[in-house]
């Protein structure tokens, strides 16, 4: 499978990456190198055979239902570019 | 008065416990030589000489109490994709600018736990995704080795390239890193340094800014193996904040090194001999063999049938787990923003001009493969050949072999800004071919010196274990070094 100028801009669009007409071009010959390169998978026979979900067979754990942190939210917001009171803020999403 | 710098942590440890030296001098020690070194070898992307200053006085204070821990004045450089609280921590990455995390990563309280001192954060690929270093916000890192009578600059492999070159350069006695399809073990083989990437679940992963959740380790780059033993020791743990870390306690590395291995059958796969490896690789593969050989060891061929298939497995399983992963920056909570003219223009521009070249050709890879139509023939296609990948090393371990013996990378290290390399992303990936074979199957691998090529450039063996027996790795990798020595970049920085 490859992928042409249209799909690598809707991609970008998907990946929220803003990419000039250059850059996209560019990018499609690299994805298409890539994409080749992974092509060989398609001749492994892999009838039966179940995907990987974990590395190590273990059960997940699970934490108690109660409450260990919080109130931190000078912490959480200090690193914001933009923030007031608390709140993140971000331009207009709503009119 | 000998260079304190030169000391490894066994041997600093016991000068410590002596008090022949103090942590005060033994770190002063380390951020002199990083200061004169740090322009030209850019190791570190920030040094934080007063918090190590801080700490060695603390450990002064608690050696002379009679309370050391078992890193007591240890100092060590942090690779940059752990959360350090207060501390300049990006991922040399330019989107998460100015980035100091309120947080600790449990990797690296467990080594202040222990008494070790941090000097820095050591340069690494943006986001680990590289194998050169270059990929890096902060530019790249210089090799400490260069070829014999050239003075062209080399790289010191990656991800973790300043881990590995200040290891090799004695700017820091050992440093963490972290390993997603070799970053642990290309680096060491490059810079003639030793590093592990223990069992997936070994090293918590919180705290540590994530690539591909499924195969990210951390682990150490050290001068030797018994150093290398006494870092994991230090570093693992179990973590009931990563809900993969797992419940096994943590054994004694250290006191692996110098068991016998006599007896023990160590596979060789033929699978890893690969087209267009050159000739020096081939022989140092079977001087290894035959170091283990004479130490009792017994070797047998093995196959690993679907090895070819983890280079491009692994293309699809970490683009994908890291377009999800770094969808988290979005210049909202932390690191850069650019203004746009509404809420999708400003993650746009953001990612744009946050990300580099590398990382967004992984995030837009990812994108595809995820992308409606196409789940099943790439990443559902891919986690069923890593299932074929983790049964072939099972069938192995089965059958009776308790490691496996393979050179750690296809060459020696590279030239900075190779043409070759730079033009074909494909051709920089190869250089992972021999590790990214161990994070598809969750193993524990290590890297070992073997010996120089005919440049004078360092090579490294790779020993694989079974699941959580890093111990046969320290055994086994001792061994090797014993034979091979040890192996110091001359000094022209």
């Amino acid at each position: 499978m490859s992928v042409d100028l249209a799909t690598v801009k809707r991609v970008a669009r998907l990946a929220r990456i803003a990419v000039s007409e250059e850059e996209a071009e560019r990018m499609t010959g690299e994805l298409n190198g890539i994409l080749g390169f992974v092509e060989q998978l398609s001749e492994v026979n892999v009838d039966g055979i179940e995907p990987m979900t974990s590395v190590t067979p273990m059960e997940m754990k699970k934490r108690e239902d109660i409450v260990m942190d919080g109130d931190k939210a000078a912490d959480i917001v200090a690193n914001a570019p933009n923030s007031d009171r608390d709140f993140f803020l971000v331009p207009k999403v709503v009119e | 008065m000998t260079d304190l710098t030169s000391l490894t942590i066994a041997e600093a440890r016991a000068k410590l416990s002596a008090r022949e030296i103090t942590a005060a001098e033994l770190t002063d020690a380390y951020l002199t030589a990083i200061e004169a070194a740090n322009e030209t070898i850019n190791a570190y992307v920030a040094v934080t000489p007063e918090k190590a200053r801080e700490m060695a006085k603390a450990s002064d204070a608690r050696i002379a109490a009679g309370k050391a821990g078992a890193l007591e004045g240890i100092p060590l450089g942090i690779k940059d994709l752990f959360g350090t609280e207060g501390v300049h921590t990006q991922a040399c990455s330019h989107i998460l600018d100015g980035f100091k995390p309120r947080y600790e990563s449990t990797v690296t309280q467990n080594l202040w736990n222990d008494g070790a001192v941090m000097l820095g954060k050591l340069n690494m690929d943006e986001f680990a995704m590289g194998s050169s270093n270059e990929t890096s916000y902060y530019g790249p890192v210089k090799n400490p080795w260069r070829a014999k009578g050239s003075n062209l600059d080399l790289v010191p492999g990656g991800s973790s390239g300043g881990s590995a070159a200040a290891v090799a350069a004695h700017l820091c006695a050992g440093a963490t890193a972290t390993d997603t399809g070799g970053s642990i073990r290309q680096p060491a083989a490059f810079t003639g340094t030793v590093g592990i990437k223990p069992t997936y679940g070994r090293c918590s992963r919180w705290g540590i800014v994530a690539f591909a959740s499924s195969l990210d380790q951390a682990g150490p780059i050290a001068r030797d193996v018994r150093d290398a033993a006494i870092l994991l020791k230090s570093m693992a743990s179990v973590d009931p904040k990563d809900t993969t870390s797992v419940d096994l306690p943590v054994p004694d590395y250290e006191a692996a090194i110098g068991q016998s291995i006599k007896g023990m059958r160590i596979g060789i796969p033929k699978e890893y001999r690969v087209d267009g490896m050159p000739e020096e690789i081939e022989s140092l593969w079977q001087q290894g063999v035959a170091w283990l050989k004479e130490a009792g060891a017994e070797i047998v061929e093995i196959s690993l049938p679907h090895t070819k298939y983890a280079l491009p497995a692994y293309y699809i399983v970490a683009p994908a787990e890291a377009s999800s992963n770094l969808a988290r920056y979005d210049g909202v909570r932390y690191g850069l923003r650019v203004d746009g003219k509404d809420i999708i223009d400003m993650y746009e521009k953001t990612r744009a001009a946050g990300f580099g070249q590398e990382v967004k050709r992984r995030i837009m890879i990812g994108t595809y493969v995820l992308s409606a139509g196409y789940y099943d023939a790439y990443y559902l296609r891919a986690q069923k050949v890593r299932t074929l990948i983790k049964r072939d090393f099972e069938l192995a371990f089965q059958a009776g072999v308790d490691a496996i013996l393979t050179p750690a990378t296809p060459s020696s290290a590279f030239g900075i800004a190779d043409e070759d390399l730079a033009a074909d992303p494909v051709k920089m990936y190869l250089n992972d071919i021999f590790t990214v074979t161990v994070n598809m199957a969750g193993l524990p691998g290590i890297a070992v010196p073997g010996g120089l090529d005919h440049k004078g450039l360092p090579l490294g063996l790779q020993l694989i274990g079974r699941p959580f027996e890093e111990e046969t790795l320290f055994k086994t990798a001792y061994v090797i070094e014993q034979a091979a020595g040890r192996f110091t970049p001359a000094k022209w920085w």
